[in-house]
C-alpha cells in the first residue's frame, strides 16, 4: 500500500484558529479598557451562540460533532463579530448576528471550508441593514464619558437596555470618529476643525486607536507564526493608505489623512483578521493582492461616499464574490511552462 | 576533524553551501533521520541461503528467461537478458542451482506476486568468468551495446535501464553531466555513505559516463547535510573530473528537475527531457555500478541499502539483489518488538511492503522499520480550508488545493487544466497540510482516472476508424464486384452470340478458356440473384438487344448494375411483403419461420453482397 508521507509537519486546523484567538486577546484587553469589560460579555454570548448552533445543525446535517466544534472555526467568526459590533451592543444584537453567521453563512453552505462569504461579515452585514441605528452608535470610550458606567450597569444595558434613571441613551453612545467626519464633512466644515472634537485621537479615534493597534500587534504574531502571508494584510494596508493619500493631497480640507483611515474603525481588525479568513478569500499570491486592494478601495469609497460608518463589512462580501474570478486569472506559473 | 565538521553542518545550516545554488520555489524539510544509519561504514551481508529474484526490477519490459528450473548458475552468470528498447538484464547473484521459476510477492506498492527467479546458494560464490572492458580503447557504440547486458538501472530508485540513458543523440548531444547525489530523503544514507567510502571509484565511473555521453562538464550535487560525502568527493576530483556543487538540505532537491533548476539555474521545460537541453542525469550510485562493470566486468548484482528506523542497528550494507529482507533485518540486530511493518524508500515517497520476506531489489535503496509513534497513523482528514501551505510547498508551483477539488469532484478535465501531470508525487503537499488530507493519493487517483479514460478514447478512436475503413472497403468491393460482373456478363453473351451468330466478331475474351469459366460463374451467381428475387423476371431476360450489342460494353455495364440493382429492390420487396401464411398448420409454419430467418440472415449478412447472400440461402435451403 502506498499512503506516503508517513510524516507531517503541520499545527492542525485547531491549533490555527486557536492562534487567531490567542491573536486577538491583545486587541480585547485594549478593548475592554478603552470601552469598559461590557465586551467579554458579547464575546461570551456570541461564543456560546455560535457553538449551539454549529451543533446543532452539525447534527441537523448528520456530521461528526466533535471535531467540527473542536476546529474552534465557529469561535474565532464568534470573536470577530462580536468585536466588530458596537461595544454594550444589547445581548439579542449579538445572538442574530452570531446565528446568521454560523447557520446560513457557514453551515448552509457546507460548513467549514465551504463558505464562500466570510461568516462574521455577513452576520455585520445583516445586523448592520436589520439594526441601523444601534449598528450605528457606539458607546463613548470610558475616558470621554461624562459618567462611565460601572460594570453592572453594562450588563444591566447589554441585558436590559436600561440605563441608571439619571442617563439617557444619547448621552452614553454616538457616532464613531468615522461616521461623525462624514456628517460634520457634509455640514461643510473641515477635516482639521472636526478633528478637534474630544472623540478624536492623536491618529484615529479617541480610545479605538489604542485597539487598532493592539489588533495589529496580534496580526503581526499571526504572520510571525506563519499563520498568515505578508500579502493579504500588505496589500490592504498599502492600498488604503494610497488611496486616502492621494485624496488627502488634492484636498486636505475635505479629506481625512491616510493615517486616520488606517487607524480608524475596523482597518487593522480587517487587514490582519477579516480578509486573511482563508476559505473566503482567494489562494494565489497574486490574487491575495488584488483582493486585499479591492477590499482597500471599496472600503474607503464606502466610508466617503457611501452611507454607513465603516466600508469593511461590504468591502469584503464584495471582494468575497470576485474571489473564483480572482483566483482563475491569477494562476501562478507552473515549474517548465510558459507563463 | 569529520566529526566537528560533521556537528558544526548541523548546527550551522548552510555552512559550507555554495553560493550559485539557484533556489526553487517550495520544498520541505523535515527531520533528516540520517545520523542513526550513517555512523557505521558499509557492511557486507552474509551470503542468504535462497535468493528470490523479481524479473521485474526496471522500468520496461520483462526480461527473457534464459535459465530453467534444475540449472547450475555461477554468480554473475545472466539469468534474463534485456528483450525490447526499454529493458534489463538479470544477473545470479550468486553461485548455486535455480529450484524454481514461479509467481511470489515482490516490493511493489500494489503487494501483487510476479515472476521470480529462485536461486538457492550453494555457498560457494564462485564467479563466472569475467570480462572487463578497457572503455578507453573501444568505441562508444560497443560500450553502451555492452552496458545492455549489464543489469544496470538507475539506482537512485526510478530503476530507468542506464544504457538507453547512454545512447548517443546527434539531435541533442549533451553537454553536461549532473549526478545526482542529493539524497534528500529523510532517514536514506546509502548515497551519503557511498561517496563517503567509494568516492575515487564513482569519479572513475563519472569519466566513463562523460566519455559516452560526450559531456564536456559534470557537476555533482549534494545536499549540504552531508559534509563527509561531499569533501571526500571534492578529493576525488582533484583533477577536475567533476565539481561538487553542495546544495540547501530541502526536499526534494534530489528531482532531477529540481536538481538541475539547483545547478544549472536551468528550467526543463514541462513537455521536454533534460537531454533535449543537453543535460543527463545520473544518480551516484549508478556510475558507481558502470565502472565495476567496465572496470572488473561485475554485472549489477548488487546495491548499497540503508536499513534503519526501528532496528537495534541502523546501518548501511552492500546487499545481493534477491536477499530475503529478513536476512537484512537480522544483519542490523533485528527490529525492535513494536515495529508495526516496513516501508521501502523514505518516508516522503516510499510505500509499505507486503511483508519482511519480501527480496531487496535494485530499488530498494532504504529500509525503514515503522512504528506506530514513528509514523503515526494520519487523523481524520478535515475540510481544505484553502490555506495554501499546500501551495507555499509545492516545488512545481501547482495549487495543490485545486488540484484536490478537481480531483474530489472528478473534474478531471479542470484538473489537467491545472498541470495535474506536472506533479510529482513528493509529498510536501500533504507533508504540510493542516486538515491531513491524502492529496498525493487525490491527484494519484485523478492520474490514474484520466490515463484510463484516455487510453479508452484511444481505443474507441481507433475501433472506429477500423469500423469506417471496413465500410469503406466494403462499399468498394461491391463496386468492384458489380463492375466486373458487368465485365464478365457482357463477355459471356458475346460469347453466345458469336456461337449463334457467325456474322458478329468474336470479343477476345471469349476465347479466353479462364474468362469463359468465370462468365459461367457470373451467369450461375446472376440466377441465383434472380431466384432471390422470387422468380421475377429479370430485365437481363428480356433484353436480347443489349446482348446482341457487343459494340456498347459500357452501355451493357450499366445495364447489367441496373439489373444488379433491380435484382436487389426486388429482394428486399420479397422480404417485405405481406404475408398471407396465417392459418396453417405449425409444421408449415416453422417452416415458413425458417425461411423468414433465413432471409433475414441473407439480409443482414450481405444486403450489399448478392453473391454470397444468395449463396448462404441456396446453402441452408
Amino acid at each position: 500500500m502506498n499512503r506516503s508521507p508517513y510524516i507531517s509537519d503541520a499545527p492542525s486546523v485547531s491549533t490555527i484558529m486557536f492562534k487567531v484567538l490567542l491573536a486577538l486577546v491583545p486587541g480585547i484587553a485594549a478593548y475592554a479598557w478603552v470601552y469598559g469589560a461590557g465586551i467579554l460579555v458579547s464575546l461570551t454570548l456570541a461564543t456560546s451562540t455560535a457553538l449551539l448552533t454549529e451543533a446543532a445543525l452539525l447534527k441537523l446535517r448528520q456530521r461528526p460533532i466533535k471535531p467540527y466544534l473542536m476546529d474552534m472555526s465557529a469561535i474565532v467568526t464568534a470573536w470577530l463579530l462580536a468585536l466588530s459590533l458596537p461595544a454594550l451592543a444589547p445581548w439579542w444584537l449579538v445572538v442574530i448576528g452570531t446565528f446568521f453567521a454560523i447557520v446560513i453563512a457557514k453551515q448552509l453552505y457546507g460548513g467549514l471550508g465551504y463558505n464562500p462569504f466570510n461568516p462574521a461579515m455577513v452576520g455585520y452585514a445583516v445586523l448592520l441593514i436589520s439594526f441601523p441605528l444601534i449598528m450605528t452608535k457606539w458607546p463613548a470610550p470610558l475616558a470621554l464619558a461624562a459618567q462611565p458606567l460601572s460594570w453592572s450597569e453594562q450588563l444591566n444595558f447589554i441585558f436590559s437596555q436600561s440605563l441608571p434613571a439619571a442617563l439617557h441613551v444619547d448621552a452614553t453612545s454616538s457616532a464613531t470618529p468615522l461616521d461623525y467626519l462624514k456628517t460634520q464633512l457634509l455640514l461643510n466644515k473641515e477635516v482639521a476643525s472636526i478633528s478637534l472634537a474630544p472623540m478624536f485621537g492623536h491618529f484615529g479615534g479617541q480610545g479605538q486607536e489604542y485597539v487598532t493597534a493592539a489588533y495589529g500587534l496580534g496580526g503581526l504574531y499571526l504572520w510571525q507564526q506563519r499563520i498568515i502571508s505578508w500579502h493579504l494584510p500588505t496589500a490592504f494596508l498599502l492600498s488604503l493608505a494610497a488611496i486616502s493619500g492621494v485624496f488627502y493631497l488634492v484636498d486636505p480640507g475635505h479629506f481625512a489623512t491616510p493615517l486616520f483611515h488606517i487607524m480608524s474603525g475596523a482597518s487593522l481588525l480587517c487587514a490582519f483578521f477579516i480578509i486573511t479568513d482563508p476559505v473566503s478569500g482567494p489562494t494565489t499570491p497574486k490574487g491575495k493582492l488584488y483582493f486585499a486592494a479591492g477590499v482597500a478601495v471599496l472600503t474607503y469609497i464606502i466610508r466617503v461616499y457611501g452611507g454607513y460608518p465603516d466600508g469593511v463589512a461590504f468591502a469584503v462580501l464584495i471582494m468575497n464574490m470576485c474571489v473564483p474570478l480572482i483566483d482563475s486569472l491569477t494562476q501562478p506559473r507552473v515549474f517548465g511552462h510558459e507563463k | 576533524m569529520n566529526a566537528i565538521l560533521n556537528f558544526a553542518s548541523r548546527i550551522l545550516p548552510g555552512l559550507g553551501r555554495d553560493e550559485d545554488v539557484h533556489a526553487f520555489n517550495g520544498g520541505v524539510h523535515p527531520p533528516e533521520h540520517k545520523s542513526e544509519s550513517s555512523t557505521q561504514p558499509i557492511s557486507v551481508l552474509n551470503l542468504p541461503k535462497t535468493l528470490v529474484l523479481p524479473l521485474r526490477q526496471h522500468v520496461g519490459h520483462l526480461p527473457k528467461l534464459q535459465v530453467k528450473v534444475g540449472d547450475r548458475v555461477l554468480k554473475g552468470q545472466l539469468l534474463a537478458e534485456a528483450e525490447g528498447t526499454v529493458s534489463a538484464a538479470i544477473h545470479a547473484p550468486t553461485s548455486g542451482t535455480i529450484t524454481a521459476i514461479d509467481e511470489q510477492i515482490i516490493p511493489h506498492p500494489s503487494g501483487l506476486p510476479d515472476t521470480c527467479i529462485t536461486l538457492s546458494s550453494d555457498g560457494l560464490d564462485t564467479w563466472a568468468p569475467l570480462q572487463p572492458i578497457d572503455w578507453q580503447a573501444s568505441d562508444k557504440k560497443t560500450l553502451v551495446d555492452s552496458l545492455r547486458r549489464s543489469g544496470i538501472v538507475g539506482l537512485g530508485g526510478a530503476t530507468f535501464p542506464s544504457h538507453i540513458k547512454l545512447r548517443s543523440n546527434s539531435q541533442s548531444p549533451i553537454h553536461t553531466l549532473i549526478i545526482n547525489a542529493a539524497e534528500c530523503e529523510p532517514y536514506i544514507t546509502c548515497d551519503d555513505m557511498l561517496m563517503r567510502e567509494r568516492a575515487d571509484a564513482i569519479v572513475s565511473g563519472i569519466e566513463i559516463v562523460k566519455y559516452l555521453l560526450g559531456a564536456e562538464k559534470c557537476l555533482i550535487g549534494i545536499e549540504d547535510n552531508k559534509p563527509l560525502a561531499s569533501k571526500a568527493m571534492r578529493a576525488a576530483c582533484s583533477q577536475g573530473q567533476a565539481e561538487v556543487k553542495v546544495v540547501p538540505t530541502l526536499y526534494p532537491s534530489g528531482d532531477a528537475r529540481r536538481l538541475i533548476h539547483l545547478l544549472l539555474d536551468l528550467e526543463i521545460p514541462s513537455d521536454k527531457r533534460s537531454t533535449d537541453l543537453g543535460v543527463q542525469v545520473f544518480n551516484v550510485a549508478t556510475v558507481l555500478a558502470i565502472h565495476r562493470y567496465f572496470a572488473f566486468g561485475e554485472p549489477s548484482i548488487s546495491r548499497i541499502v540503508t536499513i534503519t528506523g526501528n532496528v537495534l542497528q541502523p546501518q548501511n550494507f552492500e546487499v545481493l539483489f534477491g536477499t530475503p529482507l529478513n536476512d537484512l533485518i537480522q544483519a542490523a540486530g533485528g527490529a525492535h518488538t513494536n515495529t508495526s511493518h516496513y516501508i521501502m524508500g523514505g518516508p516522503m515517497m516510499g510505500f509499505d511492503l507486503p511483508n519482511s520476506q519480501v527480496p531487496i531489489t535494485k530499488a530498494s535503496n532504504c529500509i525503514i522499520a515503522a512504528r506506530q509513534d514513528l509514523f503515526p497513523a494520519a487523523p481524520p482528514a478535515m475540510p481544505c480550508i484553502r490555506c495554501t501551505r499546500c501551495a507555499d510547498a509545492c516545488p512545481v508551483n501547482l495549487q495543490p488545493q485545486e488540484l484536490y477539488w478537481f480531483a474530489k469532484s472528478d473534474n478531471f478535465e479542470k484538473a489537467r487544466d491545472y498541470k495535474l501531470f506536472d506533479c510529482i508525487e513528493c509529498g510536501c503537499c500533504s507533508y504540510v497540510c493542516p486538515s491531513t488530507i491524502p492529496l498525493v493519493q487525490y491527484y494519484r487517483y485523478a492520474k490514474s482516472e484520466i490515463i484510463a479514460t484516455d487510453k479508452a478514447k484511444e481505443a474507441a478512436d481507433l475501433a472506429r476508424e477500423r469500423n469506417e475503413f471496413r465500410l469503406a472497403r466494403i462499399e468498394r468491393e461491391k463496386l468492384e464486384r458489380a463492375q466486373k460482373h458487368a465485365e464478365r456478363a457482357a463477355g459471356g453473351r458475346a460469347e453466345a452470340s458469336a456461337n449463334t451468330d457467325a456474322t458478329v466478331p468474336s470479343t477476345p475474351t471469349a476465347s479466353d478458356s479462364n474468362d469463359k469459366q468465370a462468365a459461367i460463374a457470373a451467369a450461375i451467381a446472376r440466377a441465383k440473384a434472380q431466384k432471390l428475387a422470387g422468380g421475377s423476371p429479370a430485365p437481363a431476360q428480356t433484353s436480347p438487344t443489349a446482348a446482341a450489342d457487343n459494340t456498347d460494353k459500357q452501355a451493357l455495364i450499366a445495364a447489367a448494375i441496373e439489373r444488379a440493382k433491380a435484382a436487389k429492390l426486388a429482394a428486399a420487396q420479397a422480404g417485405e411483403a405481406p404475408k398471407n401464411t396465417e392459418n396453417v398448420s405449425p409444421s408449415v409454419q416453422a417452416e415458413i419461420k425458417q425461411t423468414d430467418a433465413l432471409r433475414e440472415k441473407v439480409k443482414k449478412s450481405s444486403g450489399e453482397n448478392a453473391d454470397i447472400g444468395s449463396e448462404t440461402s441456396a446453402d441452408k435451403g
